[in-house]
């Protein structure tokens, strides 16, 4: 078996990448990087592993934190919900879990599960069920091809744990853990019902570890060489790159839980008399030029400092930010009609379509696989 | 103010500044070298500027101090203290140990030592866990007979109930004779991580907190002064003496609000794009309704992670010092010859081609002997001048909100070196009288603040209802420092909804200020 060990540079670099695959939400990684760093610096170990490598019967559960990022950053986590939740679900199975995987790689839920896995010494699989951040436990790929709604399992700081043994649908499951995050404090970490590593190895979004970690590398490796980390981040990610310019407006309303608005960003230099209107919905969702929507949820809206290639996320957005706004395309197990139905424009209320912008292609695990051993690109 | 009295002195790394207002007249001003112990420089900027203005000392009625000391003190890891830290937090939190993500060397300089103890609130006010006396009673005894006799105490979710800390700092008062107790409520905004560090900063500050303080006082006594003085925090406006004392923290980020202030005073613009050009860098940020735009991220001091809010200024290493490169291609700084210019450039009888060489071939101004610079080949001051005025430019452009022009205020003595009238992008470009004290006179005319950040849980009341208690609080706050009430205004507004929740919370964070009640 082949593992990838994690190194402080790299929790680095994959701490830049989901923030960029963040699309605005999932909250800042900062606090998630310092507590793996933290680890890995008292000798525990932090190791992924290819989907492809998995046992196809082995028993794998996701992680998460579950809540309102504001509350997270001032009650922090006690560091050991996810061993709970996972014995809480090993109870309620009868089965040890193999290894771990985050639903969702986008924002601090990128590193998350790494946490545990470092506790328990178990492998965290290289694939996530978003490929991005959303804004609902049901949307993912694991959901749109047929993860169970139960169990699942939730925990919080002052240790207290709940098994849901039974939940009719994947959104009576979203509504059952919200309100029990809002409980505890509103802010969780979650699992839903375990999967098998065939599951995963079918419908799992591959690799988007390893895709973090090679956006954030180019981003440090550009920001050295001083060159564009725009442009570092369109080659490796294959990207569109929609505009330059600066943010004019920005209107924010609390909305039934979720922060919707608008964010107005004028163009700068090439991009000069060209204005941008992007809809958040906690993340951005849709990009409209004039009356023309040109990139839209689930694709990837990015949008970074223009300077740095620094993800901006959608609390941070203020008037005069100077960003770069791209487009990544969703992974293809996100652009089908079922995946659609949950992560579709529709399923964020719009009235309209998805339309594709650019190709989706599969991220390539990162070289240290092959090695078997840790990639240290600084010194 | 009408009439008062007041001194402003700014402290930079190369020159103590003060200016001396009567009322909203500026009847003097004065540079001086800044010196190593700080106080002695401003005492001769001060004794300098009443006799320039032929003022008695007891006829002031303030002097308000602008001062990078304190920063300097983190920055070279000097006279910092051992802290013992307290956090408030039941089970919560514990990933994350205090100074987690401070550089060794200072976590090593400052660290005595921490407990984490039963106590802090959810969001919503409910207590996590009770407050563990007991274990708090026996950090105590542990720090005491180690001799660390400063303590920072921070709860979880203190901006929503402080009165643990309140608890917590009687227990370890008790506990510690002559302890310096530290509260992270009155310190920093919500995220305990970096509000935690910045109430660590400030107890490893304490004593040469009271040191400096107290020096300066009996600097005031040695000149006559009895007037009350004031110490110009991070966000530029005020705080007394006794205050600073404990919390001399607040200064730490406080540079460049006092120039854009002064700029707004003498300019009675109160939107605009201030441009100070100093004698190594340029510093150039945006004012918005009076007071200068702030970064969206924390401060960063000293390499530790903090959310101070500070002014958002773009620096370049252009001064009145930079070294001028012919080329090709013409290059001016970064590099700077600083605060030895009076002997390296050409007009002072130097060997380097400075900036102000520059200046004064042109004629813009008339420093040392012109006629040592007179055979400066013309283009090339020409093409400098021009580069100079480019660069600006560039910056300018950067921190605009948009592409709309903007007045542009240039203050700082390096400033006579832009030259060329208006500068684009700019509807005008000015240069008030005074333009190089405009920090020192920033200071003299700094309001006081009142300051409020919390979330608030909707359950029960209305968003207006809650805005409206927030801003109450702040008003109060400013008042305590110091603040007129008739003058009071409202700074800073957000509201921040939390997101990936149901049930509406929302982060509200308010700033109150007014004038001085002297």
């Amino acid at each position: 078996m082949t593992y990838w060990t994690l190194t402080e540079s790299d929790i680095d670099r994959i701490a830049i990448g989901v923030g960029i695959l963040g699309t605005g939400g999932g909250g800042s990684p900062y606090l998630q990087m310092l507590i793996a760093k933290q680890l890995l610096r008292e000798g525990k170990r932090i190791r992924m592993i290819r989907p492809a490598d998995l046992d196809p019967n082995a028993q794998i559960i996701g992680l998460g934190g579950i809540g309102a990022p504001t509350v997270s950053i001032e009650k922090m986590e006690e560091g050991f919900e996810g061993v709970r939740v996972l014995k809480a679900i090993e109870a309620h199975t009868g089965r040890k879990v193999d290894a771990v995987l985050g639903d969702e790689v986008g924002g601090g839920n990128g590193i998350y599960p790494m946490i545990t896995a470092a506790h328990l010494d178990l492998p965290v699989v290289d694939a996530d069920g978003m490929g991005r951040a959303f804004p609902e436990v049901q949307m993912t790929s694991f959901f749109a091809y047929g993860q169970a709604s139960q169990p699942a399992a939730l925990s919080d700081a002052d240790g207290n744990t709940l098994v849901i043994t039974q939940a009719k649908t994947p959104q009576m499951l979203e509504k059952l853990m919200r309100t029990a995050t809002v409980a505890m404090g509103c802010t969780a970490c979650m699992t839903t019902a375990p999967m098998t590593g065939d599951f995963v190895r079918r419908f799992g979004i591959a690799h988007t570890t390893s895709q973090a970690w090679t956006l954030g590398d180019a981003v440090i490796r550009a920001r050295e060489a001083k060159t564009d980390p725009i442009a570092a981040i369109l080659a490796e990610a294959g990207g569109t790159f929609l505009m330059t310019g600066k943010v004019t407006d920005i209107g924010r309303r609390i909305d039934g839980g979720f922060v919707r608005g608008t964010l107005t960003v004028a163009g700068l230099g090439a991009d000069a008399g060209r204005t941008l209107v992007i809809d958040i919905q906690n993340e951005y969702l849709v990009a409209t030029e004039g009356d023309k929507r040109i990139a839209m949820v689930p694709d990837l809206i990015c949008i970074v400092d223009s300077e740095t290639g620094r993800p901006i996320g959608t609390e941070e957005q203020r008037y005069g930010l100077r960003v770069a706004i791209l487009s990544l395309p969703a992974p293809a197990l996100l652009r089908t009609d079922v995946a659609l139905a949950l992560m579709g424009p529709r399923a964020f209320g719009y009235d309209f379509d998805f339309v594709p912008l650019g190709q989706s292609t599969e991220p390539a695990p990162v070289a240290a696989y092959l090695a078997g051993q840790a990639v240290h690109s600084n010194p | 103010m009408t009439g008062m009295l007041r001194i402003g002195v700014d402290v930079g790394g190369t020159n103590t500044d003060a200016a001396l207002l009567r009322g909203t007249k500026v009847l003097a001003t004065i540079k001086t070298g800044t010196t190593a112990d700080v106080t002695s420089g401003v005492a001769a900027a001060i004794r300098a500027v009443l006799l320039a203005a032929q003022v008695s000392p007891g006829d002031v009625s303030g002097v308000m101090i602008g001062t990078t000391h304190f920063l300097n003190a983190v920055v070279e890891g000097k006279r910092l203290e051992r802290v013992g830290t307290l956090r408030l937090c039941g089970a919560a939190t514990r990933s994350l140990p205090p100074m987690i993500d401070w550089p060794d060397r200072l976590r090593q300089l400052v660290d005595g030592g921490a407990a984490l103890v039963g106590g802090g609130v959810n969001f919503d006010g409910t207590p996590i866990a009770p407050l563990d006396t007991a274990a708090i009673r026996a950090a105590c005894r542990t720090w005491r007979a180690q001799g660390v006799a400063s303590v920072a105490i921070s709860a979880v979710f203190a901006q929503v109930d402080s009165r643990m800390e309140v608890q917590a700092a009687a227990i370890v008062a008790e506990e510690i004779p002559d302890v310096a107790v530290s509260l992270s409520h009155r310190i920093g905004r919500t995220g305990l991580l970096a509000r935690e560090s910045a109430t660590i900063l400030n107890a490893s500050l304490h004593r040469l907190g009271a040191e400096t303080v107290g020096a300066f006082r009996a600097a005031f006594a040695g000149l006559g002064l009895t007037c009350p003085l004031y110490l110009t925090q991070n966000d530029g406006t005020l705080m007394s003496a006794d205050f600073a004392e404990r919390h001399p923290v607040f200064t730490i980020a406080s540079g460049p609000t006092n120039s854009m202030r002064g700029a707004a005073f003498l300019t009675g613009l109160s939107d605009a794009v201030v441009v100070d050009v100093g004698g190594t860098t340029t510093d150039v940020g945006m004012l918005v309704a009076g007071f200068p735009r702030n970064r969206s991220e924390g401060a960063v001091i000293g390499g530790i992670p903090t959310n101070f809010r500070v002014p958002d200024v773009f620096s370049f290493g252009l001064g009145g010092g930079s070294l001028v490169l012919s080329g090709p291609p013409l290059a001016i700084g970064p590099a700077s010859v600083g605060f030895r210019l009076p002997e390296k450039a050409l007009c002072f009888g130097g060997d380097t081609l400075t900036a102000t060489d520059i200046a004064v071939a042109a004629g813009l101004v008339t420093l040392g002997d012109p006629s040592r610079v007179r055979n400066l080949d013309a283009a090339l001051v020409k093409a400098a001048l021009a580069k100079m005025k480019a660069d600006l430019e560039t910056v300018i452009d950067r921190m605009k909100p948009s592409a709309d022009p903007v007045p542009a205020i240039l203050v700082g003595g390096g400033s006579v070196m832009i030259d060329g009238g208006l500068l684009a992008g700019t509807s005008v470009s000015l240069r008030p009288d005074h333009f190089g004290s405009a920090n020192a006179i920033g200071a003299a005319i700094a309001q006081v603040s009142g300051e409020v950040d919390r979330v608030v849980a909707l359950e029960g009341t209305t968003r207006e209802k809650a805005l409206e208690g927030i801003v109450a609080e702040a008003r109060l706050r400013a008042v305590e420092a110091g603040a007129n009430p008739n003058s009071l205004q409202i700074a800073e507004l957000e509201e921040t909804p939390l997101s990936y929740l149901p049930g509406n919370a929302v982060r509200i964070a308010a700033k109150v200020v007014g004038d001085l009640a002297l």
